[in-house]
């Protein structure tokens, strides 16, 4: 049986709903079948298992009626209908087989493989084609043209590295044209001239690789034959075997299914099933995971005397023998407190789970932090204050029934694709979009989608502009004083009320701190209040600040304000940056909290994990990523566990981070590759890739998806097992077996997973927590009837400005960014292809700034901050306002990371990645950090000599 | 730790809870934010500024809610 034998029903289901309540009755081949009204018969007549032929239909897209391969007879009607783009009506009566319909059928196929190469046995679709299928399925034996002007020996074009079209193998079915259009939403394929001369064509440019396709992977999925089609499958042949397991970039955290053969990936397709991504993947999930063997990768363990001496390979055994020595050295030596340990976003809930279990049982201290401290942590603060819990109110689904959708500090399509891709599918069925965001993103004006208002904020005036709104809406009248009274506290709110109210919040008064005219932001405040159903989304853009929490907190005062929480299609969504950082958060990674957000103050809570785990535990908030840079360089802390984060690179102010790292004694890093921080290393300990092992991501719809292990680990251990190595070695136990034991551990002491466990995950696909006994099969829409904390609690959010301020010496604001084919610090992605599209970080700057400063496009710009110096080369960009420049930071040598300081949220420590205060200027040469990275890189690899080569997988 | 560092941060705090209008409001927010999100390094090096010259750097908010909540801050419980 193929891989590939899905039954698709040729067009998408029809469902019941409020709006179509009909069934109607109809009778295909003398069987009766009942569908809802809408149904095409080709989908009525495969429900009642009748498979009718087709080829440009797919369940994934509307009916488009051009390959008439899907004809049928229906009594009292003349002719021979498509059944794709026939809807099923009561009483009708469908013959789908009989002597007309088969001469019909073998004709149209004739036709189509008359200019068709008939080199099936060595196409790269064999075993795996639509049309071939087809041929079959009607009986085809020959074609009784003669050869004549055909399209076989056009060529093809192989310039994505992913996927080569082929034209001589396209039937012009447009399935790749509609998904392209329909799903991704990015309109870059078209098909020209028309008759006889239709072809496929990427737009806006001479090939796939430099048109708009952004390489999401669709087109190809969709294609009936082998006109699109991964170089990998025409390298190596179709796969054999799938295994569903889920994507490890960003928060959006689709599932993919791994197609193998042998343990050998061959591709990586969408799964249809999949919750967050019903089917559909970005660049980075479909195509970016040949890092996973990248020769980079680390594969023995590492010790080594000082961050100058030679890498010594070690055994497993002697590196974590080493780590624990040293470690417990440090404790007797400086002090319980000396020590600590770091988890990452990029792991799984059960490996991040042992980490922080490790730290807090086996080192004896709450010094643990996770990378959501310099990403989400104002979230956890800002929406547990507020709403009562840390996490996103919605699943993604709810995007569908969103009247207007208030896009903040977000840009969806470059972070979180597939869902910027629902966004848009929504915005092109009618719903209204409100973007606030300094640049103009894309979804600002992008095909068939423009935003009604574009609030284009000076950075760091985020609080400023969510008063502004609130006060509108309070001022205005419009807010939903039903849903407040009911449902929110009534003293925060009156207190809040009068707060918002006073004329310094008005979008009058405002307008000159966030630069937003007040008539479009009083137009949008009122759209967003009154259009029904009103969703906000938003991303770093609002974490990353001085204001990160207020402004978390202001978000959640105005959905409250207006009612638009506690139901499908409103809500309060952060869009995660990374595949985990809900699940690293809701493991207890922060130094402040136990898994589940209990604070560890909380002696009912300590109290539950000292006896599961059978030890005292510290009452204490312990450091976070910060104070432990600040505590090492005060000489306080000595000592650090850093699993699957990159801190030299990803965190701000590199110099004082470096600076950190190198006055550690013992730093250990568990990583995949020899990232920027294990040059400061001292024990290296190869990680696992999500490829080699099992777990689970949660997402950021709260969406607990499993993990699971295609190919063996390359280092022999999965990560949890060498944090359970390395505890045995401090003398704390740990027995696990499998991560689904930790999980259960994790689902005993966390109310919110007491439902969860690796057989019901199988069972449902995947669970949005809470689980429990309440909501045995998970949450998909969170405070419905009742807040988490009982009543909505209303927070004061008076606007404070940054002390990172423009001057006369820095006179622009810099923000910072990812784009979309490459991922945060790049480790992952920049070992792949992918760095075609983005190989180098730039610097994008306004055209009036760059005339400004005799900057052209192309020149090479120093970049100046209080903080320090770098050098990138610039682009001149439109999208930029005046006064404000955007850089990415994928690039460890562009030191983007060099200039950002230290400033940070006053609530969590996150970081003011988006507001630093900058001078732009031409230059001939790198800066002086960055001739020192290079050096420092070039001394480090001398360090490193690989003893073996890991074999490829 | 680094003195200026800690003064800003708590400033920082104090900045977020001076909009509240009911001053012990405030300064018990000060106090309880510092407990619950400062290790305890952090906590006693912030109070050895308030005798000494960098002191005069916190905003009365912050200096106040110090002096209230002196015993809770620092984690005294007898």
């Amino acid at each position: 049986m193929s891989l590939h034998s899905h039954h698709d029903r040729g067009t998408p289901a029809r469902v019941l709903t409020q709006k179509s309540t009909q069934n109607v009755t109809l009778t295909i081949d003398g069987i009766p079948v009942s569908v809802p009204v809408g149904t095409s018969v080709m989908h009525a007549a495969a429900e009642a298992g009748i498979d009718i032929p087709k080829l440009c239909a797919t369940e994934h897209l509307e009916a488009f009626g051009s390959c008439r391969l899907c004809v049928v007879q229906i009594n009292d009607r003349r002719g021979f209908p498509a059944s794709c783009t026939t809807l099923a009506e009561a009483g009708m009566q469908v013959t789908t087989e009989s002597d007309a319909l088969f001469r019909l059928r073998r004709g149209v196929m004739e036709l189509y493989i008359s200019d068709h190469p008939l080199d099936c046995l060595t196409c790269a679709a064999n075993g795996n084609c639509e049309l071939q299928d087809m041929a079959g399925r009607v009986g085809l034996r020959e074609v009784r043209y003669a050869v004549g002007a055909n399209h076989l020996t056009q060529p093809a074009d192989v310039s994505n590295p992913y996927f080569a079209y082929d034209p001589a193998k396209c039937i012009v079915c447009s399935r790749c044209v509609r998904v392209c259009s329909d799903i991704q939403g990015t309109f870059a394929l078209t098909t020209t001239e028309r008759g006889f001369d239709s072809r496929i064509a990427a737009a806006g440019g001479a090939d796939f690789l430099t048109s708009e396709c952004v390489s999401c992977g669709a087109c190809v999925a969709a294609c009936p034959t082998a006109a699109l089609m991964e170089k990998s499958v025409i390298e190596q042949g179709q796969p054999q075997r799938s295994v569903t397991t889920t994507c490890a970039y960003c928060g959006v955290g689709c599932s993919l299914n791994a197609e193998l053969r042998g343990d050998k990936l061959i591709r990586m397709v969408p799964d249809p099933n999949g919750g967050a991504n019903h089917g559909h993947a970005c660049v980075k999930g479909r195509f970016a995971w040949g890092y996973a063997t990248h020769a980079d990768r680390i594969t023995t363990p590492m010790i080594r005397q000082s961050i100058r001496a030679p890498w010594q390979p070690v055994s497993w055994e002697a590196a974590i023998n080493h780590a624990a020595a040293e470690f417990k050295r440090l404790q007797g030596q400086y002090g319980a407190e000396s020590i600590g340990s770091i988890t990452s976003s990029r792991c799984s809930n059960e490996e991040t789970y042992l980490v922080q279990k490790l730290t807090r049982a086996a080192f004896g201290v709450n010094n643990v932090d996770t990378c959501a401290r310099v990403c989400h942590s104002p979230t956890g603060y800002g929406l547990k204050q507020t709403l009562g819990e840390s996490a996103g109110t919605q699943d993604f689904d709810s995007v569908m029934q969103a009247d207007v959708i208030l896009v903040i500090g977000a840009n969806p399509t470059d972070g979180h694709p597939v869902f910027g891709s629902r966004i848009k599918q929504r915005l092109r069925q009618g719903a209204r979009l409100i973007v606030a965001d300094p640049r103009a993103i894309d979804l600002v004006d992008t095909p068939h989608v423009r935003a009604a208002h574009h609030l284009q904020l000076l950075p760091g005036t985020n609080v400023a502009l969510i008063n502004a709104l609130a006060h509108v809406v309070v001022s205005e009248g419009l807010i939903d004083e039903a849903f407040v009274s009911a449902r929110c506290d009534a003293v925060s709110f009156a207190k809040w009320r009068a707060f918002i109210a006073d004329p310094r919040h008005a979008p009058e008064a405002s307008a000159t701190v966030t630069g937003v005219p007040a008539a479009e932001l009083r137009a949008a405040a009122r759209l967003y209040a009154t259009a029904g159903n009103g969703a906000i989304y938003y991303g770093l853009g609002v974490t990353e600040h001085s204001q990160g929490s207020t402004m978390v907190m202001g978000i959640a005062n105005l959905a409250m304000a207006t009612g638009n929480v506690g139901r499908p299609g409103v809500g309060v969504n952060p869009l995660r940056g990374q595949n985990n950082v809900q699940g690293s958060c809701d493991m207890g990674s922060f130094p402040h909290e136990f898994p589940g957000y209990r604070h560890v103050s909380d002696s009912a809570t300590r109290a539950l994990f000292e006896s599961a785990w059978g030890v005292p535990l510290s009452d204490e908030p312990g450091l976070r990523i910060p104070n432990m840079f600040d505590a090492a360089l005060a000489g306080s802390f000595k000592g650090l566990y850093v699993q699957g984060e990159d801190l030299a690179q990803s965190d701000p102010n590199t110099r004082h981070v470096t600076a950190a790292l190198e006055a550690l004694e013992c730093l250990v890093v568990q990583d995949i590759f020899l990232n920027e921080t294990a040059k400061f290393a001292h024990v290296f300990l190869p990680g696992a890739s999500f490829l080699e092992k099992d777990g689970t991501f949660t997402n950021a719809e709260r969406r607990i998806s499993r993990v699971r292990r295609v190919m063996r680990p390359l280092a022999t251990y999965a990560d949890w097992e060498v944090t359970q190595m390395l505890a045995n070695a401090l003398g704390y136990p740990m027995r696990y077996t499998h991560p689904s034991e930790i999980m259960d551990e994790i689902a005993r002491l966390t109310p919110t997973f007491h439902g969860v466990s690796y057989a019901r995950l199988d069972a449902l696909g995947s669970i949005q927590w809470p689980c429990n006994d309440v909501h045995p099969d998970g949450t998909p829409t969170m405070h419905v009837d009742e807040f988490v904390r009982g009543k909505g609690r209303f927070m004061l959010t008076e606007y404070v400005a940054t002390e990172e301020r423009v001057n006369r010496r820095f006179p622009l604001l810099l923000t910072t960014g990812r784009i979309l084919s490459q991922y945060n610090v790049g480790a992952q992605t920049r070992r792949t292809a992918n760095s075609v599209w983005h190989a180098e970080d730039i610097l994008e700057l306004h055209p009036l700034d760059a005339e400004d400063r005799g900057i052209r496009d192309g020149d090479w710009v120093g970049v100046h901050s209080r903080a320090g110096d770098t050098v990138l080369r610039a682009k001149i960009s439109e999208r930029m306002q005046p006064g404000v420049v955007y850089t990415t930071f994928h690039w460890p040598g562009s030191g983007a990371n060099v200039v950002t300081t230290e400033n940070s949220d006053w609530a969590t420590n996150c970081p003011e990645y988006k507001v630093t205060a900058v001078q732009v200027m031409r230059v001939e040469q790198p800066s002086t950090w960055q001739k020192r990275y290079a050096e420092i890189s070039k001394e480090q690899l001398a360090l490193f000599k690989p003893e073996t080569d890991h074999a490829p997988v | 730790m680094n003195t200026e560092r800690l003064i800003q941060m708590a400033n920082q705090i104090g900045g977020y809870f001076d909009a509240d209008p009911d001053r012990v409001a405030a300064r018990d927010g000060v106090a309880e934010h510092i407990v619950r999100f400062w290790e305890k390094r952090m906590r006693r090096q912030l109070y050895a500024t308030l005798d000494v010259a960098s002191g005069a750097l916190l905003m009365p908010l912050v200096r106040e809610a110090l002096v209230e909540h002196r015993r809770r801050i620092l984690g005294i419980r007898s």
